[in-house]
């Protein structure tokens, strides 16, 4: 009898609980929208939060609201944003890749130092002294804060330089907002073109602080055959619309600042 | 009076995690942020007082007349499990904004072995109806009060330059230690 006692009240609670669940089920029953899911199913997973959003989920669940572009996840291969943008019938078009770089070839062997820094080895700790040790104020202070944010393993420190590999990086733009020293641009993919240098002085004054940085002498704006690179603030910019890749820029600069990459 | 008392008790000087040990794994797992582990002990103290209510009930109306009380702890895990479940689906539908704000802790409290505790230490301890109710309370907000200062205290150690040996989990259980050493202060609190 005890044993019947038992099993019949064990067995009844179950029966009730399993009742009442599968009542509430039906009766709470919240639709869930299946292109949050599939949506979340194409993005990465990385979980960055470069989109803006709270991770993957949040930017499925904006994403199938339409309150983020469907190409919104800079991580994500335009072959993603496309599936993406199936997955919500639409279209996407094309957007060309960008990959993060550093505007600056300022290694420890051709910039001045202005002091010895023997602090903590943090980019933001060091820009707070002086603006870092580094006698450019513009330069990149080479303590790697860049690589730390970095989930793609794209950068390496070299020669108290940073430099992001362009295969590795994704364009999640972390190190772009991480950096003190805002050294850090997004550049086209396909561009093999950049001003490796921040400094705004002009001639002498740069010169003594960094023997690679750009000068403002315009030689490369007179050589340009295309209109592609301009000097403003005695800072030359290439239009990464306009070069295309001659390299003449990169040969006739007098002190090597223009990178041919 | 007594009441009070017995919140004060069961608040900090039997704390639910630095002296009687139960739901440490929450605990370890949900403090390494102050906000989520602020969600955590809501989420808890919302369970543990609605799991006590009822589990009570079922002690005296079911399990005592009908002499079935070393079926306590199946009951009870039984009931626990299911009553997470219906709580997730209700808010779910009726207050997604609490909903979202407990998130992922709900489930997650299914398997937390306080609750179990708290409920069985109501019949063990032979409390009444108003009784059980300020122990689960009491109790949970131990654990609330509990998980917030971990994370704070995670949040500080995770800034600190610790030997490569020690990092992550290891520096976690020796402060748990600590701060149960510390608790244990309270233990001469007579009220």
């Amino acid at each position: 009898m005890v044993i019947v006692n038992a099993v019949a009240v064990t067995g009844g609670i179950g029966i009730v609980c399993g009742v009442l669940l599968a009542v509430a089920a039906k009766l709470f029953s919240v639709e869930v929208d299946t292109k949050v899911t599939e949506v979340r199913n194409l993005l990465p997973g990385a979980n960055c939060g470069a989109c803006g959003f709270p991770g993957c989920d949040g930017m499925a669940a904006a994403i199938a609201e339409g309150r983020a572009p469907v190409n919104g996840c800079p991580v994500a291969s335009s072959e993603r944003h496309q599936k993406i943008a199936a997955v919500m019938g639409t279209t996407v078009e094309e957007t060309e890749k960008k990959v993060a770089h550093v505007l600056c070839q300022g290694c420890d062997s051709v910039a001045a130092k202005k002091y010895e820094y023997d602090g903590v080895r943090d980019c933001k700790a060091a820009a707070a002294v002086q603006g870092g040790p580094k006698s450019c104020d513009r330069g990149c202070l080479g303590f790697g804060n860049c690589k730390v944010v970095c989930d793609f393993d794209a950068i390496e420190i070299v020669d108290g330089l940073a430099v992001i590999d362009k295969e590795k990086c994704t364009a999640c733009g972390k190190c772009i907002e991480e950096c003190p020293k805002a050294v850090i641009e997004f550049v086209p993919y396909k561009n093999n073109v950049v001003v490796g240098c921040h400094n705004k002085d002009f001639g002498k004054a740069v010169k003594d602080v960094c023997s690679i940085g750009c000068i403002g002498c315009k030689i490369c704006e007179k050589n340009c055959e295309f209109d592609a690179i301009h000097v403003a603030d005695n800072l030359a910019k290439v239009d990464y619309d306009k070069c295309t890749h001659c390299m003449v820029c990169v040969q006739k600069c007098p002190t090597k600042a223009i990178q041919g990459i | 009076m007594e009441l009070v008392s017995l919140f004060i008790t069961s608040f900090i000087v039997n704390n639910i995690i630095f002296s009687q040990f139960l739901g440490t794994c929450p605990f370890l797992g949900v403090s390494k942020k102050i906000d989520t582990a602020a969600g955590m002990g809501i989420a808890v103290i919302f369970v543990i007082t609605l799991a006590s209510i009822i589990t009570f009930i079922v002690q005296k109306a079911i399990l005592v007349p009908m002499e079935l009380e070393y079926l306590q702890t199946i009951v009870f895990i039984l009931i626990i499990a299911a009553l997470v479940q219906f709580v997730e689906m209700f808010l779910k539908k009726s207050a997604p904004g609490l909903y979202q704000a407990l998130g992922i802790y709900l489930p997650l409290i299914t398997t937390n072995c306080a609750v179990l505790g708290v409920a069985i230490n109501n019949i063990k301890f032979d409390y009444t109806f108003i009784e059980s109710i300020v122990y689960s309370v009491g109790t949970s907000a131990g654990f609330m009060l509990a998980i917030v200062l971990f994370a704070g205290v995670r949040d500080k150690v995770d800034n600190a330059d610790l030997p490569e040996s020690l990092k992550g989990s290891a520096i976690s259980l020796i402060t748990a230690g600590l701060m149960s050493v510390a608790f244990l202060g309270f233990s001469g609190l007579k009220l």
